[in-house]
């Protein structure tokens, strides 16, 4: 399952890591997380680190917590009424508790698990969060969302319809027309939650292209419940089980020699 | 056992003859009115004063006076019931004064229109000082229409999916510009239904108006907001039951106006329905 490909790539990003990170290649600190919605304890004592550009796989069971987690990092979670938190995250040093949530969702960017597109024209979707960050030049906003399009590897096949509304576009297209509009405002992080459950194999694998390409730039943290699709694409691999982090590790060694046991049965397919 | 079929068929036929039940009088209703109203329909009708104690003449002073009213009713009642709806479905927490404040406002669009009359008569006429007038009338029809206005408003916002508002706050979007640019455009059909049922219902009542503006006979035409003024409903009303001959055409064309006049908000209120939803994707 290991591939050589990969470790090249990991090999030029612990290059990259010196060079262009701030705080010692860790994007976020986790410390002590716990979390819970009204009575539910969704993440146990969860500690962990996440570094700069790498591809954070999260695999585990349905309701471990793996979605629970990812909203946690862009402070979603604070939508839901009885949710409650102990413990700390931090983003390069600063709390996220004490960074306004407008400005930490700008940094750290998140592709649902369906294609969410917003009722608008494929521009404007893209534009849409540039917009409401105060760009209102149209030659600049025409750049951005270029600019983002193609790096979704989108732009070929809308370049000539950006104002039809991005409903008539297909699954694959409108999820990569969701990164594309949470590329345009140029976060440091992207969070995917299980961003190819709907697709067909040839868009998934498009969608994992594209996250393979965005990781020079961007950190990622991958939610998937396809085991193979983390062992593909991710860096490292966090396996949570009833929300607990049961293990964390190079993605190889996960799927090779993992240390727990419930790891091994999991990537095994013995239950979730 | 009986065939099953069969029992589909009959009970289709009783769903069909408990709809044929309520469309046929109603549609005898509007045909009667037109049938009997439309010969009374002339230029001389719709444009002229009342004459010779309402017996002949024209309606246009009434015509004119429900115009305001709708209209005063609907600028006092559209701002403050949307931020209202707004303020219910995006901000308030879900507790249990919220739901009972939702409870009450639902309630409060089955009050009877009298009692709005006499709360308006209370508050406006009386203790606000505003005198018998158009501006104590259509904050009365305003306030009598806000339940409705609010609740389906409140529908219309509830209704956008919650995953369009996390897509834009993700996207770094303040909690203002979300409900600015998501949910206000997508909730536009319900909230203009709402507005238009409102305004139908303004216009058609008598009650709210009969102690607050409505003028029994006023043939010129109101030159300020503290002016009384003659009102459809109210003028059909008087012809109908207070003054003695008047001819038939000319009540059946007086309630055939005011039909027309509901009867064309709704038609608004459905095009612009089918035009957003021809738009609406989800
Ligand atoms: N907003 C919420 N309100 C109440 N409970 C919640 C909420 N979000 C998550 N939970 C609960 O927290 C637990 C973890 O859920 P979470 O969505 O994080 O699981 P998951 O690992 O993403 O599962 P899946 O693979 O099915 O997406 C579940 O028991 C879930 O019911
Ligand atoms: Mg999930």
């Amino acid at each position: 399952m290991v591939n050589p490909v990969r470790n090249n790539k990991l090999a030029e990003n612990a290059k990259m890591k010196d060079k262009n990170t701030i705080s010692n290649g860790v994007k976020f600190a986790i410390k002590n997380l716990d979390i819970w919605f009204g009575t539910i304890h969704a993440l146990k004592q969860v500690s962990m680190e996440i570094e700069a550009n790498e591809i954070l796989g999260a695999i585990g069971p349905s309701s471990s917590g793996k979605t629970t987690f990812l909203r946690m990092l862009n402070r979603l979670n604070d939508l839901s009424p009885n949710f409650r938190m102990n413990g700390e995250v931090k983003l390069e040093n600063d709390n996220i508790k004490n960074i306004d949530a407008q400005f930490l969702r700008k940094r750290v960017g998140m592709v649902f698990a369906l294609p969410l597109s917003l009722p608008l024209s494929i521009f404007d979707n893209v534009a849409y969060g540039v917009k409401m960050h105060g760009v209102k030049n149209k030659k600049l906003l025409q750049n951005k969302v270029e600019e983002s399009l193609k790096e979704a590897y989108l732009w070929d096949e809308v370049k000539d319809r950006l104002n039809e509304s991005a409903f008539k576009l297909s699954g694959g297209q409108q999820q990569r027309l969701c990164i594309a509009r949470t590329l345009a405002v140029s976060p440091e992080v992207i969070l995917f939650d299980e961003p190819c459950s709907g697709l067909d194999p040839i868009s998934t694998a498009k969608v994992e292209d594209a996250m393979v390409k965005l990781k020079q730039k961007y950190t990622i943290v991958l939610v998937t419940n396809n085991v193979k699709q983390a062992a593909r694409v991710s860096d490292r691999t966090a396996f949570f089980l009833n929300g607990e982090l049961i293990e964390l590790d190079k993605t190889e060694l996960i799927f090779t020699g993992p240390k727990d046991k419930r790891t091994d049965g999991y990537i095994r397919g013995k239950f979730g | 056992m009986r065939n099953p079929y069969r029992s589909q068929k009959i009970a289709f036929f009783f769903l069909f003859l408990a709809t044929l039940l309520i469309v046929v009088p109603v549609g005898l209703i509007v045909i009667v009115i037109i049938q009997k109203g439309l010969p009374a329909i002339s230029w001389q009708f719709l444009s002229d004063i009342p004459r010779q104690g309402m017996r002949s003449g024209g309606i246009f002073p009434a015509i004119i006076g429900t115009l305001y009213l709708v209209s005063g009713a609907i600028i006092f009642a559209l701002p403050i019931g949307l931020l209202a709806a707004i303020y219910l479905s995006e901000y308030s927490k879900d507790n249990l004064l919220t739901r009972i404040i939702k409870l009450a406002i639902v309630n409060l669009a089955g009050v009877p229109s009298v009692v709005y009359g006499l709360f308006g008569l209370a508050l406006f006429v009386v203790f606000l000082k505003f005198g018998v007038s158009i501006l104590s009338g259509s904050l009365t029809l305003g306030i009598m229409i806000l339940p409705v206005i609010i609740t389906t408003s409140r529908e219309a916002l509830e209704s956008v999916p919650q995953s369009f508002r996390e897509v834009s706050l993700s996207l770094g979007a303040s909690k203002w510009q979300t409900i600015r640019h998501i949910v206000l455009p997508n909730a536009i059909p319900g909230i203009l239904t709402g507005t238009i049922l409102g305004l139908g219902r303004a216009a058609g009542e008598t009650a709210p108006i009969l102690f607050t503006v409505a003028a029994f006979y006023l043939p010129q035409l109101p030159k300020s907001i503290f002016d009384q003024a003659m009102a459809l409903p109210y003028h059909l009303y008087v012809i109908s039951t207070q003054v003695p001959n008047v001819d038939e055409k000319i009540r059946y064309g007086t309630a055939l106006v005011l039909l027309t006049l509901v009867l064309f908000m709704n038609l608004v209120a459905i095009v612009i329905r089918y035009k957003f939803r021809k738009k609406k994707k989800w």
